[in-house]
């Protein structure tokens, strides 16, 4: 219950936020805010040492009817998820302090939203029921939403989130698709029992179509190709938010999905195989692109997609560790890890980073590469934390980055080896891949540090004087940078407490305890073939980067338009202008047209239906003769009928449905029906009667007396009506099934209901109900008349109206 | 030019009584024989159509100083009414009871509660064709 409840605790905070803001103005929020994340860190951390005897878990039902409950399921890997959310939150709050200002910005929108955020991931990793984790997914996407478009002025803003939030609700809603086949297959939706009962799940028919699902929603969220484009737009964020969500942790729950439910799935060569490629490709495409950005957080963005791509692909790859013998002993078993550590460096390096381009833009007013340079001198500690987080990145000792980009070469490396699932054919290409895109990944952290700190850079143009940040604003990247070259010296010391609990979250058939894991890092591992690869990336990448002025302007072939923003735009404009021309098509605003639709679509329909299901049927064993008077009245009426249709004149055709009417009355009379002969004949009456006062009162103005047009398709329809009635009513006049209840009144029409005449003892007696409403209908028609005539505003009144 | 109509007057102050009682008859029958609340709450309004025909509608108002939509009101009350007694009386809704009794001047005759219900019929028709008519009539 307490774990339960402390995943609430940052939106229940949220709501005193407005109220401090408020009442302590002259505080900055932040700082009371900055409890929040700091008491749950230390709450996360006591779990440390002893995460391994077992999985905490603690349940709140919710609907318990439906078996719908917030489980709180607490292992190695939601654990170092929760750490990371909590303490990179604590430095991100304390940043923001810093960062916004306390008069000009709206904080109690923006820490609301942050503390909303941030019970929304807690959620996300913790939960061990599908559809709270899906919840608090879309909490995560809402929150995202709102904190992107946090300067709601800013028309980038405004379309930055709203293409985050197109993008991974669309994301979120297939993941959900795939939640609910995964349910159904395994009986249950806690993922605890799904992963106990895999067996029966691979054997399930969708099975394909739950990973296709469930790797959407993780690849929108984790910015995969080729969903990554909403992640350069989001950069339009207030920074800390940028730091916060958009490198180190919301980006991060669709790795967490994936690495939660490798158990489950990477029985499937389709799931290794999707995530691997897709790993790979993002990671190169991210790379890639980085180095054409000019806006600090766009090579940022992009660098992000690019790792994260590459931590997807280490997942693929661990997932292998399912298909092979003693997989303890092999090199797959290094996949799982390398991508959990690359995880937490990447979560300490980019944060540390994006702090580093907020101070840059906050202090010299601009992110534009090409205005920025030369601020070594003036922002030393910024360009030191900058050089680690970037160095870091690009892989270099004596920084974290170096040992899991070693981890990740190994694991690319191991992949050829692999023999299953044609791997053997197309698994010598991918450690290529890894291999380019390492060094464009050395490129863009050079292009990045280089191109603002170094070079010679003009700093008197910049909008701002530009000067060290405040102390306060350089604590969290300080702490975060200092971590990045902490890791590379006790990188057992972090897997022991920290990657071994949750590679045996993630591989639990493999190892029984954390001492089982077979894996030490170490700096220096031998003269190997990832140590030459990374000699290799650091030469080729210098090489790159000295000659970046020559071959950059390739970026310039790569033509907007058919880019995937490209696409987006269009697809955006298709839902909007181009869906509003299709509906404009057939939404005419005319009467008759939507007749026509009604009609047409009831006789395909009907009429389909009739012969589709063998229902239609023709006997004439259950007719009466017929006579010479049904023929006879057949006949006026038949007249009648086409005397309508054909009509030159209005009045004619009046005259010519009464006809029809009274001969209506005769068939009844005929028919053995007085009651309703009598009514018939008062009724059309009265109808012939109103009629003609609507014939009268027709304007002057446009009055022609012509008959009416023949439209083809008017006629077809009309056609198409009468034979399906037609139709209907001769297959249920030949098939009467059951025989009639009329018997019934006959026996007791006087016995029991004290009348002769079964027809009114029906109407007010056995079915009196029916005619208490129909007088109802009657009385409100007649209200509506009333209403209609007298309530009108007389039209003198409305001019005098209308001339003041 | 207004035509002084002797003809049609005389034979309306006749014909309208005549009218009447009969639909006040098809009313009364509906429970044995053809007829019943609506078609002689309809002849009823014919009856007094006959009168807006051959006089005009103030005089008819002055004549029949009738609200019909109070008339409508009374007649759904009544109907609603007769089916909720029933109920009240702890039977189902719309639970209908009749008996026999020797009244002076019609000798056996059966009561029927369904005859109230009728009623509220007959004068919601009656009430709603009038409301129609002499909207529409009435209006300029």
């Amino acid at each position: 219950m307490n774990q339960v409840l402390l995943i609430f605790l940052p939106v229940l905070f949220a709501l005193f936020v407005p109220l401090l803001y408020k009442t302590f103005s002259r505080i900055h929020t932040g700082w009371f805010v900055l409890l929040v994340p700091l008491t749950l860190a230390i709450y996360y951390a006591r779990f440390i040492p002893n995460i391994t005897e077992g999985p905490y878990t603690s349940t709140f039902y919710w609907v318990k009817s439906l078996d719908l409950s917030v489980t709180s399921y607490l292992d190695g890997l939601s654990l170092l998820f929760s750490l990371l959310i909590t303490i990179i939150g604590s430095l991100v709050v304390l940043y923001s302090i810093f960062y916004l200002d306390r008069k000009k910005e709206q904080l109690h929108n923006f820490y609301f939203y942050l503390l909303m955020f941030m019970t929304a991931m807690l959620g996300v990793v913790q939960s061990d029921h599908l559809i709270s984790l899906y919840l608090f997914w879309e909490l995560t996407s809402i929150s995202s939403f709102l904190l992107i478009g946090y300067w709601y002025n800013r028309d980038r803003s405004r379309f930055g989130a709203l293409k985050s939030m197109m993008i991974t609700v669309f994301g979120g809603l297939m993941m959900l698709g795939g939640f609910l086949l995964l349910a159904q297959a395994g009986g249950s939706y806690s993922i605890r029992e799904l992963i106990a009962n895999g067996s029966v799940i691979a054997d399930s028919p969708y099975f394909i179509w739950m990973i296709v699902l469930i790797l959407l929603g993780a690849f929108t969220k984790s910015a995969q190709f080729p969903f990554y484009i909403w992640l350069p737009d989001a950069m339009e964020a207030p920074t800390p938010v940028s730091a916060y969500l958009h490198s180190a942790t919301m980006v991060k729950a669709g790795i967490y999905l994936v690495a939660r439910l490798t158990p489950l799935f990477a029985v499937s060569e389709y799931w290794i195989w999707l995530v691997v490629l897709s790993g790979l490709i993002t990671l190169f495409w991210g790379s890639f692109f980085a180095v054409k950005q000019t806006d600090l957080k766009g090579i940022l963005a992009f660098s992000t997609v690019s790792q994260l791509g590459m931590i997807m692909a280490m997942l693929g790859a661990a997932g292998i560790a399912f298909h092979v013998e003693s997989p303890q002993k092999t090199i797959f078993a290094f996949a799982a890890y390398a991508a959990i550590f690359h995880l937490v460096n990447h979560a300490t390096f980019k944060g540390s980073l994006f702090m580093v381009a907020g101070i840059v833009d906050h202090e010299t007013g601009t992110r534009d590469i090409r205005k920025l340079g030369g601020l070594m001198s003036l922002m030393p500690i910024s360009f030191t934390i900058a050089a680690i987080g970037s160095l870091a990145m690009a892989g270099l000792p004596p920084f974290n980055g170096f040992l899991s980009k070693e981890l990740f070469l190994t694991s690319m490396l191991s992949l050829k080896e692999f023999s299953l699932f044609n791997f053997s054919t197309w698994g010598p290409i991918l450690p290529w891949v890894a291999f380019v895109a390492s060094i464009f990944t050395f490129v863009y952290c050079l292009y990045f540090l280089y191109y603002t700190f170094m070079g010679k850079g003009n700093t008197s143009k910049l909008p701002k004087k530009p000067h060290e940040a405040p102390i306060g604003m350089l604590i969290s990247p300080i702490i975060l940078a200092s971590l990045v070259v902490a890791i590379f010296f006790i990188p057992n010391v972090i897997g022991k407490y920290f990657i071994k609990p949750a590679v045996l979250a993630m591989q639990p058939q493999l190892y029984e305890t954390i001492d089982d894991i077979p894996i030490h890092v170490q700096a220096w591992h031998g003269w190997t073939t990832e140590l030459q690869m990374t000699i290799g990336i650091v030469v080729i990448g210098f090489l790159l980067f000295i000659t970046l002025k020559k071959w950059q302007p390739i970026y310039r072939f790569v033509s907007e338009k058919w880019s995937l923003n490209g696409l987006y735009n269009r697809l955006m404009r298709f839902a909007d202008v181009d869906s509003q021309k299709l509906s404009n098509l057939y939404m005419t605003g005319s009467m008759r047209h939507y007749l026509m639709y009604m009609f047409a679509f009831m006789v395909v329909a009907v009429i389909s239906t009739l012969f589709m299901s063998n229902g239609f049927n023709y006997s004439t064993a259950n007719t009466a003769e017929v006579g010479i008077f049904e023929i006879a009245t057949l006949i006026v009426m038949i007249i009648g009928t086409l005397t309508v249709l054909i009509a030159r004149t209005r009045l004619t055709a009046i005259i010519a449905l009464g006809a029809v009417g009274y001969s209506v009355a005769l068939f009844f009379i005929i028919f053995n029906a007085p009651d309703l002969a009598l009514t018939q004949l008062v009724i059309e009456t009265v109808s012939v009667a109103l009629f003609l006062l609507a014939f009268y009162h027709l304007p002057k103005m446009s009055r022609h007396e012509e008959r009416m047009p023949f439209k083809i398709n008017n006629f077809l329809i009309a056609l198409g009506v009468g034979v399906m009635v037609t139709l209907v009513a001769l297959s249920a006049q030949s098939q009467k099934l059951l025989p009639s209840i009329s018997q019934y009144y006959k026996d007791t029409v006087y016995t029991k209901a004290g009348g002769g005449n079964i027809v009114n003892v029906i109407l007010v007696d056995y079915r009196g109900f029916d005619t208490l409403f129909e007088i109802t209908v009657l009385a409100i028609a007649g209200m509506a008349i009333l209403g209609m005539i007298k309530l009108r505003r007389p039209k003198k009144e409305k001019k005098t109206h209308e001339t003041k | 030019m207004k035509l002084n109509n002797v003809i049609l007057k005389t034979t309306t102050q006749v014909v309208f009584f005549m009218i009447f009682l009969f639909s006040i008859h098809i009313f009364f029958a509906g429970h044995f024989s053809p007829g019943g609340g609506f078609v002689g709450g309809l002849l009823t309004a014919s009856a007094l159509v006959l009168l807006l025909l051959t006089y005009d509608l103030k005089t008819v108002q002055q004549l029949l100083p009738i609200n019909y939509t109070t008339m409508t009101a009374i007649g759904l009350l009544l109907s609603l009414g007769t089916a909720a007694t029933s109920a009240f009386l702890g039977d189902a809704f719309f639970k209908h009871y009749f008996d026999h009794f020797t009244l002076p001047l019609f000798g056996d005759t059966e009561l029927h509660t369904a005859m109230l219900f009728d009623l509220g019929v007959y004068l919601v028709v009656v009430g709603v064709t009038m409301i129609i008519i002499q909207s529409i009539g009435g209006d300029e």
